[in-house]
């Protein structure tokens, strides 16, 4: 039989003598502790606006620049784990809330995320004046909308999944709400919630390099970390601490899959609905130290206290089965006032945004602006088609041979987490070296980061075929064009959507960066609405600023409507293989 | 039998009048149940036979206090229930464990939520394993354990709340045939030997001799709406001996009130043959089965005549599945039920001889003549002018009867029996009917 992990030990003395993991948890909790003090206390230090921090190129202090990026990305995405568990279950329960806030939630998903950056940050500052805090929470704002959304509509898929039968049962054994949310319904949502938290943190790399470089009116604050590093190494065109930072990011991102990634994924298989499957994951070495080290299991024992007082709590509150239940009457004339009530805050809130562009832009800049969107549009769905042509072959050849597939997959994983941003110097240089047109050979920057996810779902979707369908194809001669068009090509449509969707959104994230770039003195500008939001960013100019994100959030919704979201239905009606 | 149960307020649970309605979108209410009344005396185990779709499960539902009827009430030793009561514990069919928590924390859920202390906790959890027969199995997770297994993780968690009243929804249908044996026999010699506390259960079932064997009563569902068809006492003494005529003759008596369709009991086809109404559940057989069956019974050693049970035993055919056949063959006029016996009639008889053509052409004469919808469907598509017309429609009109999944199920029906019978084309990708072949 193989070693289980993660089962409750049931030889109880043994649990009270430390373990030799101890040896590395101790000095390791002790230290993460005092480092994240540390770390906690530079983020409020007093900062006036128009101040430079100091940042040096110096490699040595990378480390430390490391550490406070990586302090963004987690503050952000516990900010983020808790906005998506409230939004989420207030989503899944009621019926009038969930009309309102799914809606928003898909519009939210469509904002460019560092159009969020450019619109709240005077807003953090005022509200921290005199510290950096106000800054620090901009640039983690930007993060966490980063992650956010995606995470908000994990959990509320999962929650309104979760077995009847198992609601039932909750029920049927007393189990209050709040029991019953802990015990039942997170829980449940947990592997999905993993995988989701992976991609989000994946994709927020990027961004966090791209918001330690703030603009606000018209100065330029650089937060303390490996993106205000580079921006700095592109301001002096140090191409040595450009690599020094890649090396550095690499580092970072290893670490955070090996301590934190690694040993949750496995730490969720026990929420699996499945039978018990043969890939189970080897439990990496972190879990393991944290599952056998005594400091670990005095953390985790108060955390369980902590959790039963709160139940035992909300059990006092009577419960309401004893007493008749108003039933739920959806009384038809509230439900009148309310959808009502939304259409009016819906055309209040259209008026307010019509009024202020309207009192700076006039119609002829607006339809400038939507035809620069088209440009964009056009670069996005011409690098999509060329990834597809790219990887679509590539990741099909890798997904028939399991083996490569085995070793290929955490390498792309890894690249579709690495911050593309931190490569576009290095192209950026050699588009001024060799004088090439900007306006095409800027493009590529904006599929950099994000074709992997085509690459990684291709591959996926081919490992899933079953090899029956393959041995079916040999036996009849289906061979070349024939074995794309009627077998490979179905059978993959699902999983290539899925891959398409995410890196087309991303590509249009990544135009804000990607259609304008600097190397030292010399800036390069692609004609399109990234770099026209780009531009009026550096400006401050805000009514410019809404119109670029509203427009490009536009493109974005009519897209996903348009075209990804009937190709996604096509391919659930009939290319799914069950 | 029990001392206490002498007077009428020993109720543990009393209906009266329950009803049930769903509403649908945009429709008036589906009624699912309708009046029933019913009690549950201490010291009694009452089974409920039915087809599915009869609303057993959700009038278990309405006494376990999950849904509230929307008529009548439930009371639960003389107290009105509202919701899920204390005393009342349920088994699933799917056994509903949380995958997440180990079989002991399976168990301990009820008293957790409870409140009761950890300590106290832990033992009457072990407590509850050990009598099910889990020791050893208390850390592991439920999808290390085999079905029967779980399904004994299922009733520890039950039995550890000492529930006064069981409500066991098929608790066995989910598992094979020897392991629902032994785990049925388990939990008899827990009930007979009063090992545990509970004073009464009540018991869905799909499995006659199953009913036959546990319950004091047996009560059969009958569907559209969902009510009390027949109820049958059952006073044979226990162990109870499958093979006694006392106990065959309650296994017939039973299959003969399931497997005939209403309103022709005895067999006789007569004038209601083409009036057979629009919202008539139509029973999902598959066609491969139906001419299976047919075939079967033709032929040696049942010559046209089977007794059900003797046949559902040594065919193998469960008897949900048979119950959907039967109803089938009826319905076409392909074989009579009565008596716990099925006979295949003249016309059954041709369709089983007749070639591959032939058979189609059997076919599709008794759909046209015996049912109505497909009948009404082909004379929509010989009148319209391109011979087509949308699925939508013929759904939209299930749908005034039907609750929008039932509906969903009897067209699919309609459409696998119209196809095979070549009454009608159907094109998947555009989701419409015609008269065309296709291209």
């Amino acid at each position: 039989m193989q070693q289980r992990w993660g089962l409750p030990i049931v030889a109880w003395p043994s649990r009270l003598r430390p373990s030799y993991w101890d040896g590395i948890a101790l000095p390791l909790v002790l230290g993460a502790i005092v480092l994240i003090a540390w770390a906690s206390r530079q983020m409020s230090v007093p900062y006036h606006p128009g101040e430079t921090l100091p940042i040096s190129l110096d490699p040595r202090d990378l480390p430390q620049y490391g550490l406070r990026t990586v302090l963004r990305m987690v503050a952000a995405l516990i900010a983020s784990l808790v906005f998506s568990l409230a939004y989420a279950a207030i989503a899944a329960k009621s019926k009038r809330a969930e009309k309102l806030l799914i809606p928003i939630l898909d519009i939210l998903q469509s904002v460019p995320i560092l159009g969020f950056l450019s619109i709240t940050v005077t807003g953090f500052i005022a509200l921290f004046p005199g510290s950096l805090l106000g800054y620090e929470c901009a640039a983690i704002f930007a993060i966490f909308t980063s992650q956010a959304w995606n995470m908000t509509f994990s959990l509320y898929q999962s929650f309104i999944a979760v077995p009847h039968d198992l609601r039932e049962a909750a029920r049927m054994y007393h189990l209050s709400p709040w029991q019953s949310f802990w015990q039942l319904e997170v829980p449940f949502a947990m592997p999905q919630l993993i995988w989701n938290m992976m991609m989000s943190v994946s994709g927020g790399w990027f961004f966090v390099v791209a918001s330690e470089a703030i603009s606000v009116a018209d100065h330029q604050v650089l937060l303390p970390g490996i993106g205000s590093y580079i921006s700095l190494a592109i301001d002096q065109r140090d191409l040595g601490a450009v690599l020094y930072a890649i090396l550095a990011m690499l580092v970072l991102i290893l670490l955070y899959d090996q301590l934190l990634f690694r040993p949750l994924l496995a730490w969720a298989q026990r929420f699996k609905f499945e039978e018990l499957g043969e890939d189970e994951v080897e439990p990496p070495w972190f879990l393991i130290m944290m599952q056998r080290a005594q400091v670990v299991r005095l953390l985790t024992g108060s955390v369980n206290a902590g959790a039963s007082f709160l139940s035992r709590i909300t059990r006092r509150v009577p419960r309401p089965t004893l007493r008749r239940q108003s039933a739920p009457r959806h009384s038809a004339l509230f439900d009148t006032l309310w959808n009502g009530l939304l259409l009016l805050i819906a055309l209040f809130a259209l008026y307010e945004i019509v009024q202020f562009v309207h009192a700076e832009v006039t119609l002829g800049e607006v339809l400038h602006v939507v035809f620069l969107g088209f440009l964009t549009l056009i670069r996005v769905l011409v690098l999509i088609l060329l990834a597809s042509v790219v990887w679509v072959p590539i990741g099909v050849w890798i997904g028939l041979r399991p083996r490569v597939a085995h070793r290929v997959q955490p390498i792309i994983q890894f690249l579709a987490a690495f911050p593309a941003n931190l490569f576009f110097p290095i192209v950026v240089s050699a588009i001024v070296f060799l004088r090439v047109n900007p306006e095409i050979w800027l493009s590529p920057l904006m599929i950099l980061g994000t074709q992997w996810y085509i690459l990684f779902n291709v591959i996926a979707g081919t490992l899933a075929l079953p090899t029956d369908y393959q041995y079916v194809a040999g036996n009849f001669g289906v061979r070349n064009w024939l074995w794309w068009r009627r077998l490979i090509l179905p059978a993959i449509f699902p999983a290539y959507v899925t891959g398409a969707v995410t890196a087309s959104g991303g590509s249009w994230n990544a135009s804000i960066v990607a259609e304008i770039a600097k190397w030292g003195d010399t800036t390069l500008q692609a004609t399109g609405i990234g770099a026209y939001i780009a531009d009026m960013t550096a400006k401050g100019d805000f009514p410019r600023i809404a119109l670029g994100i509203t427009v490009l959030s536009l493109y974005v919704l009519m897209i996903n409507r348009l075209l990804w979201r009937r190709l996604y239905h096509l391919a659930e009606e009939r290319l799914r293989l069950d | 039998m029990d001392t206490l149960a002498t007077a009428a307020d020993t109720n543990l649970i009393s209906a009266t009048g329950i009803c049930k309605t769903y509403r649908q979108p945009d429709h008036a209410g589906r009624l699912v149940l309708d009046h029933i009344d019913f009690a549950l005396k201490e010291g009694e185990i009452v089974a409920i036979l039915g087809k599915s779709g009869s609303g057993k499960s959700t009038f278990l539902r309405v006494v376990a206090g999950l849904t509230q009827p929307s008529g009548g009430t439930v009371s639960y030793r003389g107290q009105p229930v509202y919701g899920p009561a204390q005393g009342i514990a349920m088994v699933f069919q799917s056994f509903a464990l949380f995958p997440w928590l180990t079989v002991l924390g399976n168990v301990e859920l009820g008293l957790e939520a409870q409140g009761v202390p950890r300590d106290e906790r832990r033992q009457r959890a072990i407590a509850a394993i050990d009598l099910i027969g889990l020791d050893g199995f208390e850390s592991a997770y439920p999808k290390e354990l085999s079905g029967g297994m779980r399904q004994r993780v299922g009733f520890a968690r039950a039995l550890v709340v000492n529930p006064d009243v069981l409500l066991l929804d098929e608790p066995f249908s989910a598992l094979d045939v020897l392991t629902a044996e032994t785990l049925r026999g388990d939990i008899m010699d827990l009930w007979l030997d009063r090992r545990v506390p509970t004073k009464g259960i009540l018991f869905v079932s799909h499995n006659i001799e199953e009913a036959v064997d546990i319950a004091d009563r047996i009560i059969i569902f009958g569907s559209d709406p969902g009510c009390i068809r027949a109820e049958i006492p059952v006073p044979l003494s226990r162990p109870r001996d499958w093979a006694a005529p006392a106990f065959r003759r309650i296994v017939d008596e039973v299959y003969t009130l399931l497997t005939t369709v209403p309103g022709r009991e005895g067999g006789r086809r007569g004038g209601r043959a083409d009036t057979l109404s629009m919202q008539y559940r139509l029973p999902d057989a598959s066609i491969q089965q139906l001419v299976g069956l047919l075939d079967l019974l033709v032929a040696e050693p049942f010559n046209g005549r089977a007794d059900l049970p003797h046949l559902a035993e040594t065919e193998h055919i469960s008897t949900d599945d048979l119950v959907v056949l039967l109803e089938a063959l009826q319905l076409m006029g392909f074989a009579q039920v009565g008596g716990g016996d099925i006979d295949v009639t003249p016309i059954g008889r041709a369709f089983a001889e007749a070639d591959l053509q032939g058979r189609k052409q059997i076919f599709s004469d008794s759909l046209i003549r015996n049912i109505g919808f497909i009948a009404h469907i082909r004379r929509v598509l010989d009148e319209r002018p391109g011979h087509a017309a949308p699925e939508a429609r013929f759904l939209g009109e299930l749908e005034d009867h039907l609750s929008e999944e039932e509906a969903q199920r009897v067209l699919e029906t309609v459409i696998n029996w119209g196809r095979y019978a070549e009454l009608f084309a159907y094109d998947y990708d555009r989701g419409v009917l015609s008269l065309e072949n296709p291209q």
